[in-house]
């Protein structure tokens, strides 16, 4: 389903991303894991259309996708969420989702009708879906931490991907804010067939999770593969897991 | 949230309405000039806050588009023989065109940027109808400008004009409401995030800026009926500074707060002038207690105290925009 190719990027002299690939299958959870600064969020950026590479192919379902701007990437079935939590935060919980929903309804131009009757039943479905329901009038900006970064998922689902792009879901977060969340990450991907990447920290939700695993270092692909491989390759554990 | 919209807020806006229909007969004829002045104003600061307030752009140079609407309403009438209707239709779009001109060059820049590029092209449009004394009269300006003899005096000026007030208020109000005005709120608050949910942020930005200036040239139009002349410092940036502060003073991030704003401004710089021509002085004054007691307006400020349903408009107390 999306493919990544060679992948290069660079600011200044700091080669961010080195020659990164990717494979990611529909259905499929894949995580990306490596070591501060390796690349992950640049790499997640490179695919969304944030930023440009300056080398490389980024290919989904088979169409290059390198060089349209962020909005064509996500018209094309791309949603991401981001590291910070990325909302608007003098909307409503409500217009938050509604925001996302109406793009992907292609109605965000409409100068008449008012928003408010427009995309209720999706959003509150989304919003149902992550939890987040009963702070529907909620001020965004005013939701604790935790409910931020749901939400930043419950935006990007508003666009109804085929693949969801997820930036360390679970950055900052409580233990047990850390378990629902990964919880609802995993109900999204075997209840509506999400096709879901993300990359994340915690080695054992990442093992426990993930259907394959790529793992960068210095903006470098060492390997993808299954978990069990990867927790049985050495050259991961010299570079990673710190050769414990 | 749903419920905003309700008939209780509709009461309010009709009585005030119904006073200002009643208002022209009993006020001295000064005084009801005062107040078509304000609607002018007010709607000009309007049409700013659609893209300031709701849009996060920094419009700098409003005041041109006003201008803009003004000059090309006076010269259809005064140079071109042109009916009145003809004229305040065209006017208008000329202000959009102009609009969409300069936002075109202007929103491939962002955030002070943009400012600028738009007070160097503003200030460029200022220059050539200073300057082109031929077709403008330079800083002479355009006076008696043929307007129909049934809004030629005062109190029928004012009724032409709340009547248009109230009609663009009308639209911005139901633009306001639509998933465009939502979407455009969503950019202000976070562009990045709406483009990666499949928004076309610069075209959004955009369509928004051509709303606003043609808004301003109406309201361009608008002066013109009650004044019948214009001159240069329409377009100077002064003005287009001064209906910025409106904005900010009535509050911008909530819808009517504009409205407020201008006519605390024209209501100071009318009878505080008459006093001293330092007003600007009481306006500075003003602005910077503004800004420390009461950083969302004047009507933000009521909106957080009274209104708990509107309230929801505006951003709770503390500093929210951390998370921009």
């Amino acid at each position: 389903m999306l493919r990544v190719e060679n992948l290069y990027k660079s600011f200044d002299k700091f080669l961010a991303v080195n020659g990164a690939e990717l494979a990611v299958e529909k259905g499929q959870l894949v995580a990306v894991i490596g070591p501060n600064g390796a690349g992950k969020t640049t790499l997640f950026n490179l695919i969304t259309g944030m930023l440009k590479p300056d080398r490389g192919r980024v290919v989904f379902n088979g169409e290059d996708i390198t060089k349209l701007p962020p909005h064509e990437i996500c018209r094309r079935g791309i949603a991401r969420s981001f590291q910070i939590a990325n909302i608007f935060p003098r909307l409503t919980v409500f217009k938050n989702v509604q925001v996302s929903v109406l793009s992907q309804q292609r109605k965000s131009t409409r100068l008449f009708r008012p928003a408010r009757t427009l995309a209720r039943e999706e959003t509150r479905g989304i919003l149902e879906s992550v939890g987040l329901w009963a702070k529907a009038d909620t001020l965004a900006g005013a939701l604790a931490h935790g409910d931020q970064r749901t939400l930043e998922i419950a935006i990007a689902l508003g666009n109804n991907p085929q693949l969801l792009v997820l930036d360390e879901p679970t950055a900052g977060m409580s233990a047990e804010e850390t378990g629902t969340t990964m919880a609802l990450v995993r109900r999204l991907a075997e209840e509506q067939g999400l096709t879901i990447l993300f990359c994340e920290h915690d080695m054992e939700i990442v093992f426990n999770v993930a259907q394959s695993i790529m793992v960068m270092h210095q903006g470098t692909t060492i390997l993808q593969a299954r978990p069990e491989t990867v927790h049985n390759s050495r050259q991961v554990q010299e570079c990673y897991l710190g050769g414990a | 949230m749903f419920k905003a919209l309700s008939s209780k807020n509709y009461l309010p806006c009709a009585v005030v309405l119904v006073v200002l229909l009643l208002l022209p007969p009993i006020l001295p004829r000064f005084y009801t000039y005062i107040l078509a002045l304000i609607f002018v104003t007010a709607l000009l600061a309007m049409s700013l806050n659609m893209v300031v307030g709701h849009g996060g752009l920094f419009q700098f140079h409003h005041g041109v588009f006003y201008g803009v609407g003004a000059y090309a309403f006076a010269l259809l009438l005064f140079k071109g023989h042109m009916p009145m209707w003809f004229g305040f239709i065209v006017a208008p779009l000329i202000a959009a065109l102009v609009g969409l001109l300069i936002g075109w060059f202007c929103v491939r820049l962002t955030s002070l940027y943009f400012g600028m590029l738009q007070i160097s092209l503003g200030s460029l449009l200022w220059a050539i109808v200073f300057r082109w004394y031929a077709l403008t009269n330079g800083d002479d300006g355009i006076h008696g400008v043929p307007i129909p003899s049934f809004v030629s005096s005062v109190s029928n000026a004012y009724y032409f004009i709340l009547f248009f007030f109230v009609l663009c208020v009308g639209i911005m109000y139901l633009i306001h409401r639509s998933p465009f005005g939502m979407t455009l709120q969503a950019i202000r608050d976070n562009p990045a995030r709406c483009s990666a949910v499949g928004i076309n942020v610069k075209r959004h930005q955009l369509i928004a800026i051509v709303m606003a200036t043609f808004f301003a040239g109406v309201a361009g139009v608008l002066f013109v009926v009650l004044e019948k002349s214009v001159f240069p410092d329409l377009l100077f940036w002064v003005l287009s500074l001064e209906i910025f502060i409106m904005c900010l003073l009535g509050g911008w991030f909530t819808f009517a707060g504009p409205i407020l704003g201008a006519a605390i401004s024209v209501a100071l710089r009318t009878f505080v002038g008459i006093y001293t021509e330092y007003w600007t002085l009481i306006l500075g004054v003003l602005l910077i207690l503004l800004i420390f007691f009461l950083p969302e307006g004047v009507m933000g400020f009521f909106m957080q105290k009274f209104g708990k349903n509107r309230a929801k408009e505006s951003v709770p107390a503390g500093g929210q925009d951390a998370q921009g």
